[in-house]
């Protein structure tokens, strides 16, 4: 089954319109990755899909439901977003257990403490991070604690927005591990958005190459793996992210 | 013994409860608080005003508002500690029970003044586009408007009294904090954090009240604080032109104004209660400022 | 080459903490010629306070000591701020991360340029805007007359990145110190921005210290490498030898970034128990 089914997107901000025509599909339990540099539109489509960004003509279907142009309690259940930087997306004033509590609170969702402390050990938190407040958290643990905010609620979906570029080579490492164990025990899907090729060979199986708010290129990771990118645009980036002395 | 483990139960880098972070964050805060000295100077003064407030009748010498036409305008002296103004009545109790009728305009005031203003301000700035602009609209008329005079024509029109003195400051008063608790607002509504509780389905309301709220709070307390001082001036200001508490409440600024008339003969009948106001005024200003050092969240979330 | 350009002998910088003072550099040593240094670490290693201690750019209240600290024979340690200004930005330069809020919104980028020439040299005006010029094609700006008279948020951050590269070495530096200075930049800018800054070095003979937490990069674009960890240098290699590194810090860093040919399951995760303590 589709995931997620985009046709013909185009968002704007205002006068400008920030992509032209994107279309992708992703199947159950698939991992893609949108791919581009900054201004490419990648995390505008993401936005779009999320319902941050409300201005967009064309289509976007999750599991073969159109979707609304506002946010939804509903369509929060289905799809769910990590963000880029661990340091803004946590609320400074909660503790770990009051952040995944406000979803819970707002799905209605019973059990409370057995499903703070299940996904909290589910990402590789000890329960000593439960009532600590961000500033009390590594870069590396905060991007759990979001990553646990976004699942708790048990989607299908999940957009991941460069979750890893403001991190650590190191904790980097751990984060991917965490989301490729995460896809695989949860059956769940990814749609990512990087400027890092070798995170796609390591996390996805289909990517698509953005630039100036168009696709230029959607390819399988083989293909990615092998080198081999059609686009000229698209083998310039492989070109630059070949590890050149080491 | 039972101290250090209550020391090490509240600095617990990993509390094993909600209340325990709690707690854990307030007893932060305030290790921070005590080693600022002017702080704690302000706190004492506010806490010593408070305690006078409440224990006015034991810390009296005699009746605030018992007449004795044979003493009057008695200077400073072992019977009288601040004199007597010129109805005969002992100036140290009435400046001991016009702490009730401060604190009681001080407290209403910021009851009223500072979540009104900040519920106002944390909407229009969340919400933006036209609910900003009617809101921010009503707002700038009031700030344009002078705060004494306004605070006057108010009076003026609901009859002179301290209740009425009161309202009208709370009336001049919102705006301020509106304007502040929407720039705040302006500054958290992008955030990242605000985005993910929008993509959990929260509410509006449930955004502004229990995620921008608590980040606008902290400036609010330090704002109002501070304002604190301009609030007592602005009740004895009220008072001292007659439209503020109503004889014979001993109100520091209708105090003063009584006082005026002998302010070269019997200095001691205006000074007393002018005395009073300002430290009142500094002790909150003190208070403020350590406050800001502690609870600003733009200094607070480094430590 | 007649000695090195810079000589740290120990190196401490230290701040207080509520459980005592905490050693954020611990005793580092190394000498750079006109050579291409790189420092790389991730963060909290220490390896942007090193660059800023040489600068005297630690603020209160971190405290640096070394037990020698030289630049060009001049004790770096023993100099008041005045002294520290004359050195900065004429003798040594440094780029920043990022460009954003490294350079004056309210000047043009060509004044801001000619600003850091004047601030050390005096020179007559045509000379000035004449070097100006020279610099920004210098750095690869195509249209440089034009770029001159920009403000900085009419620029782009790749455009924004090589005029600081263009202030910081029109005055002739001995030594540039580049702090992470593509790490905001998109990757086809940072390969353009690196070999801008390799181009001039190499031509100058200047000293690169380049502090980045990109090993792949420092191994590119310098001759040696630092490796830090916690305040320590855990490597000291050739660049070309970093491949055969020793230090299993070193090697877990290498092994936990994913490849372009990716084939494995999971990826190394460095395990800090095995020798952290040492």
């Amino acid at each position: 089954m589709t995931a997620i089914h985009i046709d013909n997107l185009d968002v704007s901000y205002g006068e400008t319109q920030i992509t032209h025509g994107v279309s992708i599909d992703v199947e159950e339990g698939g991992s893609f990755a949108l791919v581009g540099e900054s201004g490419s539109g990648k995390s505008t489509v993401l936005k779009a899909i999320a319902g941050l960004a409300p201005e967009w003509r064309g289509t976007i279907e999750i599991f073969g439901r159109p979707r609304s142009h506002g946010i939804d309690p509903d369509f929060a259940r289905t799809c769910q977003m990590v963000f880029q930087d661990p340091y803004g997306s946590l609320h400074p004033r909660k503790t770990v257990d009051a952040t995944l509590m406000e979803p819970l609170n707002i799905q209605g969702l019973s059990d409370h403490n057995e499903r703070i402390a299940a996904i909290l050990k589910d990402v590789g938190l000890d329960n000593r991070f439960r009532f600590r407040y961000p500033h009390q958290l590594s870069g590396g643990q905060r991007q759990r604690v979001a990553i646990a905010r976004a699942l708790i609620v048990e989607p299908k979906v999940l957009l991941l927005d460069e979750p890893t570029s403001a991190l650590d080579v190191s904790v980097q490492a751990e984060i991917l591990n965490l989301l490729k164990r995460l896809r695989r025990e949860r059956g769940l899907t990814y749609l990512m958005v990087t400027h890092n090729l070798p995170i796609v060979s390591f996390l996805c199986d289909r990517l698509a190459v953005m630039r100036g708010g168009r696709i230029v290129e959607t390819a399988g990771a083989e293909n990615l793996k092998q080198g081999h990118l059609q686009n000229e645009y698209s083998r310039e980036l492989l070109a630059l992210s070949a590890p050149p002395a080491v | 013994m039972a101290f250090t483990d209550m020391r090490s139960w509240l600095l617990d880098e990993s509390p094993a409860s909600r209340s325990q972070a709690r707690w854990g964050r307030i007893f932060r805060i305030s290790l921070a608080f005590r080693s600022n000295t002017l702080a704690m100077v302000g706190l004492v003064i506010v806490l010593a005003l408070i305690a006078m407030a409440a224990f006015a009748p034991w810390i009296a010498t005699h009746d605030p508002i018992a007449q004795d036409t044979y003493a009057r305008l008695r200077p400073p002296s072992a019977a009288n500690w601040m004199g007597t103004d010129e109805l005969g009545r002992d100036i140290w109790s009435r400046v001991v029970f016009g702490a009730r009728i401060t604190l009681a305009i001080v407290i209403l005031v910021a009851a009223l003044a500072a979540p009104a203003g900040l519920l106002i301000g944390a909407t229009a700035g969340y919400l933006g586009g036209w609910v900003d602009r009617v809101l921010m609209g009503i707002t700038d008329i009031f700030l344009s408007m002078p705060k004494l005079i306004l605070a006057l024509a108010l009076v003026a029109a609901l009859g002179p009294g301290i209740e009425n003195a009161i309202l009208a400051i709370a009336v001049t008063s919102w705006p301020s904090y509106a304007r502040i608790a929407r720039a705040e607002t302006l500054t958290f509504k992008n955030a990242d954090f605000i985005a993910a509780s929008r993509l959990q389905g929260a509410s509006s309301w449930r955004i502004v009240v229990g995620h921008i709220l608590p980040l606008c709070t902290s400036s609010m307390i330090v704002r109002v604080t501070l304002d604190m001082a301009g609030i007592i001036l602005t009740a004895a200001g009220l008072g001292f032109i007659g439209l503020g508490a109503q004889p014979p409440l001993p109100e520091w600024g209708a105090m003063i104004a009584r006082g005026r008339t002998f302010i070269l003969d019997q200095w001691w009948v205006a000074t007393m209660p002018g005395f009073a106001i300002i430290t009142v005024s500094l002790g909150f200003c003190f208070l403020g400022d350590g406050l800001r050092d502690v609870l600003d969240p733009k200094s607070g979330e480094k430590h | 080459m007649s000695g090195p350009l810079l000589v740290v002998e120990n190196l401490k910088v230290t701040f207080p903490s509520p459980s005592g003072p905490v050693d954020v550099v611990k005793g580092l040593s190394f000498q750079l010629g006109r050579e291409r240094l790189g420092i790389v670490g991730e963060s909290g290693s220490g390896k942007s306070m090193t660059g800023r201690s040489i600068l005297g750019l630690v603020r209160a209240p971190g405290k640096v000591s070394a037990t020698r600290l030289e630049f060009d024979g001049i004790d770096l340690l023993r100099q008041g701020e005045k002294g520290m200004r004359a050195i900065r930005g004429a003798r040594i330069s440094m780029v920043m991360q990022d460009p954003k809020f490294s350079l004056n919104p309210v000047m043009t980028v060509g004044e801001q340029i000619a600003e850091a020439l004047v601030a050390h040299k005096r020179l007559p005006r045509r000379e000035i805007a004449a070097r100006v010029r020279a610099m920004l094609e210098a750095v690869r700006i195509n249209d440089p007359d034009r770029v001159a008279g920009l403000y900085p948020h009419e620029i782009s951050g790749g455009m924004g990145q090589r005029v600081m590269i263009a202030m910081m070495l029109i005055p002739e530096p001995d030594i540039l110190i580049a702090d992470e200075p593509t790490s905001a930049l998109d990757v086809s800018v940072q390969a353009q921005v690196l070999d801008i800054i390799d181009d001039l070095v190499r031509n100058k003979g200047m000293g690169l210290i380049l502090i980045s937490h990109d090993l792949n990069l420092v191994a590119h674009y310098c001759d040696r490498v630092l490796v830090m960890n916690a305040g320590r240098v855990v490597e000291d290699c050739a660049a070309s030898e970093l491949k055969n590194a020793k230090h299993p810090y070193t090697r877990g860093l290498l092994a936990a970034q994913p490849r372009l040919d990716e084939t494995r399951d999971e990826l190394p995760v460095i395990d800090r128990t095995t020798w952290s303590a040492a």
